[in-house]
């Protein structure tokens, strides 16, 4: 058979690579400034780009797409041309698709402070960047996939499924997820609401630790664990079960977020049943990737990126072990809303992806600028530095959750919750401090690591086009005898895309369909109304803000949250909301009653609240939102807004987004002058109207 | 078509259907990529296997 010379592309995998070590500081930098802003709120809180609502999003961002989506791309573009034996299908596209991904990321890091978010969590880009997404994405899989189909090797190796599962399960997620109704340039609405827009939210929320997070970083496993122990995968039957059976289950896994919430009961069974059986397929892998270094465990000692590896595997194990626990209903009651998810998520980023990355990146930057690693000294120091930031960064954490959950759950023995919501939150502060501590430790350890790269990058010379040779493949295969019928799907990349895409359509099918058909899923309350025009003002501040990132609209039933926080909350009062704000985390109260009963505030105690929180609650984290008192509510966007909603099917009249701002002024100028009686001067038009009137509108149309 | 599936599902009661079908649905695929794997020939297995350490 003739033997063919070609070249693997190193310049693409060296542009991810940098692009990695850089985005990875930055947003860690960004992570421990969001962390430090709940130490020091006054201080670091730099009102209104860079308070905590709008630049937690970005320090999610630019970790989840940036760090780790960098890092994906790097190790997909040097183990898939070399598992194929091929160069990349084009040179064109790859530096599309490494521009175009960096270019998103500037989006994002310049509109994500500036306010313009869908606040629709790890979804916060609003649509025109969404399209983008879309375009680069495609660009990445039509590179792939040409690739695959030029390929020199028959045998499509374990790591390249999960490449394919990667791309295809993403582009759905995004697709679906991203369905939003532009208004303006940069703003949107959901095309979803209420229930239905938390399903579709977390059925994309979920998946994408799933296949943004995992599938392509096991891929990477496979390959780059194997190649640094010098020593084949323990078991690759057990790699193709692992592959299966994970992209089946974690496609339902979705409503385990939306536990004792408003959505329907057997969506959330679904959920939990399909989560727990995660464990399996997840374990199954991670004691895959640890037995790969059997007989090996002495090099362990000795080589860093092993060690790398071996703690992400293992973190791997922890948080794929603590995600199915968190999903029984029982621990969910407890751990939802509260710190201990935060430690959760951290394991899994600083741990499973972090670790992987810097082992991959200290592995592959020698060889493909062929030269020695600068200092093992140094990675040594890295390594030890981020595997105490990550306990550093989860033990606070851990015990902060548990703390702050039974302190929200205490009662007296009369019957009266013990601790007001405050009390909890300045409990917080010494773990807190502790917890950017352990961040601090992390993002030295990584400047540390990006010294070292760069030192190694310095020192050699970048072999930009690989010299490599294999033999062609055969043009017309001949089948083996007795060969079994799954050989014929191993060889070919389209129906196993296609497989793979019946594989996760099922789950996502079988959990989202039923909930937007099904009537009796959603009962309707007849007194609940849409908002008014300067509620729905208020409420679009609300989610530009960001103010999901710390504040719940969501009751769950039990008797801890009723007592503190009013009535449970029903499905049908969010069928007007696009796009839902049930948020994930509680650092500051549930605010979905806010506006009734024993919650409901004056307006002018909201007002000097937004003003300086810690003037009304003293020790509160809150940032100030005094810029709101000054800025003036863009009116003009009313009537749009209004037609938009309409279009979405809220039942506003035909001709009222020609009256809407009449209606709007009456309503500002009665805030107004209820505040002047409170000694605050303040004009009708400022934003902050709008805000106080979307707050005290907040759970009250059931009272009605 | 689709009105027939929308007027189905709209009325539709009993919900407990979609987690036992769902089950079914995975022990179905389950089974399958057992049988697939053990169908697997172990030579070939072990080619792949070895397939990063080549290049």
């Amino acid at each position: 058979m003739q033997v063919e010379s070609f070249q693997y592309d190193n310049k693409t995998v060296r542009n991810f690579a940098i692009a990695t070590i850089i985005w990875g500081v930055v947003g860690m930098t960004v992570g421990l400034w969001v962390a430090l802003q709940l130490v020091y709120p006054t201080v670091l809180n730099l009102q209104p780009y860079f308070n905590f609502g709008r630049i937690r999003p970005l320090h999610t961002n630019a970790v989840i797409f940036a760090f780790v989506g960098n890092a994906m791309f790097m190790g997909i573009y040097y183990s898939l041309q070399r598992l194929l034996k091929a160069r990349m299908f084009s040179d064109a596209l790859s530096a599309i698709h490494f521009w175009g991904w960096q270019l998103i990321i500037v989006a994002a890091a310049i509109t994500l402070p500036l306010g313009f978010s869908t606040a629709k969590e790890y979804a916060e880009l609003e649509w025109p960047i969404d399209i983008a997404i879309t375009i680069v994405w495609v660009i990445f899989g039509f590179n792939m996939f040409a690739t695959i189909i030029k390929r020199r090797e028959r045998h499509l190796y374990v790591a390249v499924w999960f490449y394919i599962a990667t791309f295809v399960t993403v582009a759905v997620l995004h697709l679906v997820n991203s369905l939003e109704l532009p208004v303006t340039l940069f703003k949107s609405y959901s095309w979803y609401a209420g229930v239905q827009d938390a399903l579709v939210q977390w059925w994309y929320g979920h998946n994408a630790v799933a296949f943004f997070l995992t599938t392509p970083f096991l891929g990477l496993m496979y390959y780059f664990m194997p190649k640094a122990a010098n020593r084949p995968v323990f078991s690759y039957k057990l790699s193709i079960i692992h592959f299966w059976a994970l992209i089946f289950l974690y496609i339902w896994a979705g409503p385990h977020h939306l536990l004792y919430t408003a959505l329907p009961n057997w969506a959330q069974s679904l959920g939990i049943v399909f989560s727990f059986m995660l464990i399996f397929p997840s374990w199954g892998g991670m004691i895959n990737g640890l037995l790969t270094l059997r007989g090996a465990w002495d090099k362990v000692r000795e080589d860093v990126i092993l060690k790398f590896m071996v703690v992400a595997v293992t973190a791997y194990g922890m948080s794929t072990f603590e995600g199915p626990m968190l999903s029984l209903k029982s621990i969910n009651a407890v751990a939802h809303f509260s710190d201990w998810i935060i430690a959760h998520v951290h394991i899994g980023g600083l741990g499973w992806n972090g670790m992987l990355t810097f082992g991959i990146l200290y592995w592959l930057i020698p060889r493909i600028y062929k030269t020695e690693l600068y200092s093992k000294k140094l990675a040594n120091i890295h390594f030890w530095l981020a595997t105490l930031g990550i306990l550093f960064y989860a033990i606070p954490m851990y015990w902060a959750g548990f703390q702050q959950v039974a302190m929200w759950k205490q009662f007296t023995p009369s019957g009266q919750l013990k601790y007001q919501f405050l009390e909890t939150v300045t409990y917080m502060a010494p773990f807190y401090a502790m917890r950017a501590l352990g961040g601090t430790l992390y993002l030295t350890g990584a400047i540390i690591g990006m010294v070292n790269y760069f030192k190694t990058i310095g020192q050699g010379t970048l072999q930009a086009n690989e010299d490599a040779q294999a033999p062609a493949l055969e043009k017309t295969y001949t089948q083996h005898t007795g060969e079994h019928w799954h050989r014929w799907i191993e060889r070919r990349p389209t129906p196993f895309l296609l497989l793979s895409l019946i594989v996760i359509l099922i789950g996502g099918l079988v959990e989202l369909v039923p909930t937007f058909l099904v009537k009796s899923n959603i009962p309707t309350i007849s007194s609940v109304k849409p908002y008014t025009a300067l509620e729905l003002q208020g409420r679009d501040i609300y989610t530009r803000e960001g103010c999901y990132t710390c504040h719940s609209q969501m009751i769950r039933p039990f008797r801890s949250e009723t007592e503190r926080y009013g009535e449970y909350s029903k499905a049908g009062e969010f069928v007007y909301d696009h796009p839902f704000q049930w948020g994930s985390k509680r650092t500051g109260p549930d605010l979905a009653r806010e506006g009734s009963g024993n919650l409901k505030k004056s307006n002018s105690w909201h007002y000097n609240h937004f003003e300086e929180p810690n003037s009304i609650s003293t020790g509160s984290v809150m940032p100030s939102y005094s810029f709101l008192i000054d800025d003036n509510l863009d009116t003009a966007s009313t009537p749009l807004k209004i037609n938009a909603m309409r279009t979405l099917g809220v039942p506003y009249a035909a001709d009222y987004a020609s009256k809407a701002n009449q209606d709007l002024m009456i309503q500002a100028k009665a805030i107004s002058d209820d505040l002047q009686k409170d000694g605050i001067k303040v004009s009708p038009n400022k934003e902050i109207i709008a805000l106080i009137a979307y707050m005290q509108r907040l759970g009250t149309d059931i009272n009605k | 078509m689709y009105s027939f599936i929308k007027k189905y599902t709209e009325t539709m009661q009993d919900q407990n259907i979609y987690p036992l079908f769902s089950l079914l649905v995975f022990v179905v695929f389950f089974v399958a990529v057992l049988w697939y794997v053990k169908a697997l020939d172990k030579n070939e297995v072990e080619e792949i296997k070895n397939l990063p350490l080549e290049h």
